[in-house]
């Protein structure tokens, strides 16, 4: 498979009163062509961070990437100047977010709004520019979308903003495009149907695709491969076939745990105790540790490293076991 | 749109009822007799008597009312006591110098005040944003009228290159008194701006514009400015209202013929008719101003739909 996205070691942090509080403490991913691979973790987890920071949108947030590689199709995001990067946002890297209430412009019309990224970055006439935003707007599913170009996003239901906003970062034909949690804020049955146009789109385009979300529900709908992040570290990796019956992080199985199944008489859901414990307030070793029931000595003493496991990766000492050489000096995480 | 203009003129005639009787009111509650004024120092007690039967003094304050309002329906009002001219041609002829004087008052105060405020929310805590905020608080602390004194000594007096005060010499005598007029203004508009500015920057829509590969040039004209100008209109439409009436003190300072002097001349004199004249054409004209305020937002922000 043709690797789109290649992140190795990405830290970042966010500056707060006098020092740097870091968030992301190295993370490792890939995501290639024609694959959607799921970002799943609790709120606070890094995952937003991440995909700012892949598309370095922390400017006008005390954020910053401090360490660590972005290699894009070979070439490293990180090193690129400001104006250099503009041409790859919006072209090569697309973004969805998650509010398609307060991610469209209130004061400016859709058709503007779409045909603004058609003509920087596919170099199209305003008319050419307008005819493809309607066959774009046709594509993702809206009925008269002529009249739509001439709306404000109020105008617009959530569901039908999400689909504008869709339209929108794929029309320039992008080859990764990030989703971050782009159902979360919409309707159960407008989320089926958005999450369905998604995968539709990634199967035709052949994109690849980062799908940020907490929800294992939907990772196991769309998803090929999921990566599970806790305390802004990667702590477990598979395959999303794998995934319900072979997740071997204590944190991955309590997620799967606390789906909701329905037809299950239970009186109550399962929940993992406790919460992620903030960025100033880490437990020495395994940061999950605290919350866990099957937390050995020597996870309160070092953390792990993110090893192979059965179907994946995962970053546990029951995996590691007699492993030694597992406590990875390469991070270290005692900061 | 149309629709709600009309129906915005016509609620306003209630208002206007109210104000001209506040108008009509007011102005006898003011001590100092206008019979005594118009008949002059040394008239004996009948030549007043007469003036005041001829003002019409002496009828019962509705009639009075009644009276008032049916001439300010066919626009007469009146002649001033004092020089005998109807007062519509005291008003017309200065308005003309007073209109010039606050429009390009307000539109440097505008066109800088803008300005300034983007440099400073752009650059944020930095030095442009410091400049940008030290001329804005000195524009709010200097008073207009030193200011124009000021002005005068080193471009009049000094210098030489502009007039000290009037209106005889074109454009260039607009110059000293719009700017010390619109200073103040200038500094409020561009505080207003970055404030306005900074929250917007901080949107998720501009995020999505940066997410499309757009500079930051066409982020902040094409997304930021125009969700950031309401609460600068709204404070360029009331210091437009206030202007017109109140640039007493810099008229004074560059013997401008507006109608601020008119005002206070008339005050000052007790000269009935233009002062009633005057406040009712202030109150007016800021209503005006308000309405127009109101279209301006349903322009600049599609969500405020009136109808």
């Amino acid at each position: 498979m043709e690797q789109l996205l290649k992140v190795s070691n990405l830290q970042t942090g966010f500056k707060n009163d006098r020092e740097i509080q870091k968030v992301l403490h190295g993370i490792d991913l890939e995501v290639n062509k024609g694959e959607i691979v799921g970002l799943v973790g609790e709120s606070g987890s890094g995952k937003s961070v991440t995909s700012l920071s892949i598309m370095q949108l922390l400017h006008g947030t005390p954020g910053k990437v401090l360490a660590g590689e972005i290699n894009y199709k070979g070439v490293d995001l990180l090193s690129l100047k400001e104006s250099e990067m503009r041409k790859y946002r919006g072209k090569e890297l697309s973004m969805i977010f998650q509010e398609p209430m307060t991610s469209l412009n209130p004061v400016v019309k859709i058709g503007k709004q779409l045909t603004e990224i058609i003509m920087l970055h596919l170099k199209y006439s305003k008319k050419k520019a307008q005819g493809h935003a309607i066959s774009m707007l046709e594509s993702v599913g809206i009925p008269r979308a002529k009249d739509i170009m001439e709306s404000y996003p109020h105008e617009l239901s959530g569901g039908m903003l999400q689909r504008v906003m869709i339209a929108m970062q794929i029309s320039c034909y992008p080859s990764l495009l990030i989703a971050d949690e782009p159902t979360t804020a919409l309707d159960v049955t407008i989320q089926a149907q958005i999450l369905n146009l998604l995968k539709e789109i990634q199967e035709t385009s052949n994109m690849g695709v980062l799908f940020i979300t907490h929800d294992l529900g939907v990772v196991s709908e769309i998803c090929d491969r999921v990566i599970v992040m806790y305390a802004g570290r990667i702590v477990e990796e598979l395959s999303v076939d794998r995934l319900f019956e072979d997740a071997s992080h204590p944190y991955t199985k309590g997620l799967i745990k606390s789906i909701p199944i329905i037809g299950q008489n239970k009186k109550k859901l399962f929940s993992i105790p406790g919460t992620v414990p903030s960025p100033r307030n880490m437990p020495k070793g395994c940061k999950f540790a605290p919350r866990c029931e099957f937390a050995m000595d020597i996870c309160w003493q070092k953390e792990p490293a993110l090893l192979d496991s059965n179907y994946g990766k995962s970053r546990c000492w029951l995996e590691a076991e007699d492993k030694e050489e597992a406590y990875d000096s390469k991070y270290s995480y005692r900061s | 749109m149309l629709q709600f203009t009309i129906k915005r003129l016509l609620s306003l005639l209630p208002l206007l009822l109210v104000v001209s009787f506040v108008v009509f009111m007011f102005i006898h509650f003011i001590p100092g007799d206008p019979a005594r004024l118009m008949a002059g120092q040394d008239a004996s007690l009948e030549e007043i008597e007469d003036a005041r039967n001829a003002l019409g003094l002496n009828d019962p304050i509705l009639v009075q009312y009644t009276t008032y309002l049916s001439s300010l329906l066919q626009l007469e009002l009146g002649e001033s006591y004092r020089s005998g001219i109807p007062v519509i041609d005291l008003i017309s002829d200065r308005i003309g110098p007073s209109l010039i004087l606050t429009f390009l008052s307000i539109l440097w105060a505008l066109v800088i005040g803008i300005l300034i405020g983007i440099i400073s929310a752009v650059f944020r805590d930095k030095l442009p944003d410091r400049l940008g905020m030290l001329t804005a608080v000195s524009g709010i602390s200097l008073p207009n009228f030193w200011l124009g004194l000021v002005c005068i000594q080193i471009f009049s007096v000094q210098l030489g290159w502009l007039p000290t005060g009037g209106v005889n010499d074109g454009l260039k005598s607009y110059i000293l008194p719009s700017f010390a007029l619109g200073a103040g203004i200038m500094a409020m508009i561009a505080r207003f701006t970055r404030s306005s500015l900074v929250q917007t920057l901080k949107q998720d829509y501009i995020r999505t514009g940066r997410s499309k590969g757009l500079s930051s040039q066409s982020i902040i004209y094409g997304h930021a400015l125009k969700n950031s100008l309401i609460p600068v209109i709204t404070v360029a439409g009331l210091q437009f209202g206030f202007l017109l009436g109140g640039s007493v003190v810099v008229e004074t300072v560059f013997s401008f013929p507006g109608l601020g002097q008119l005002l206070i001349d008339s005050i000052s004199y007790r000269d009935y008719p233009v002062v009633q004249a005057l406040i009712l054409f202030f109150s007016v004209q800021f209503i005006l101003v308000n309405l127009f305020v109101d279209i301006l937002y349903s322009l600049f922000n599609p969500k405020i739909r009136y109808d």
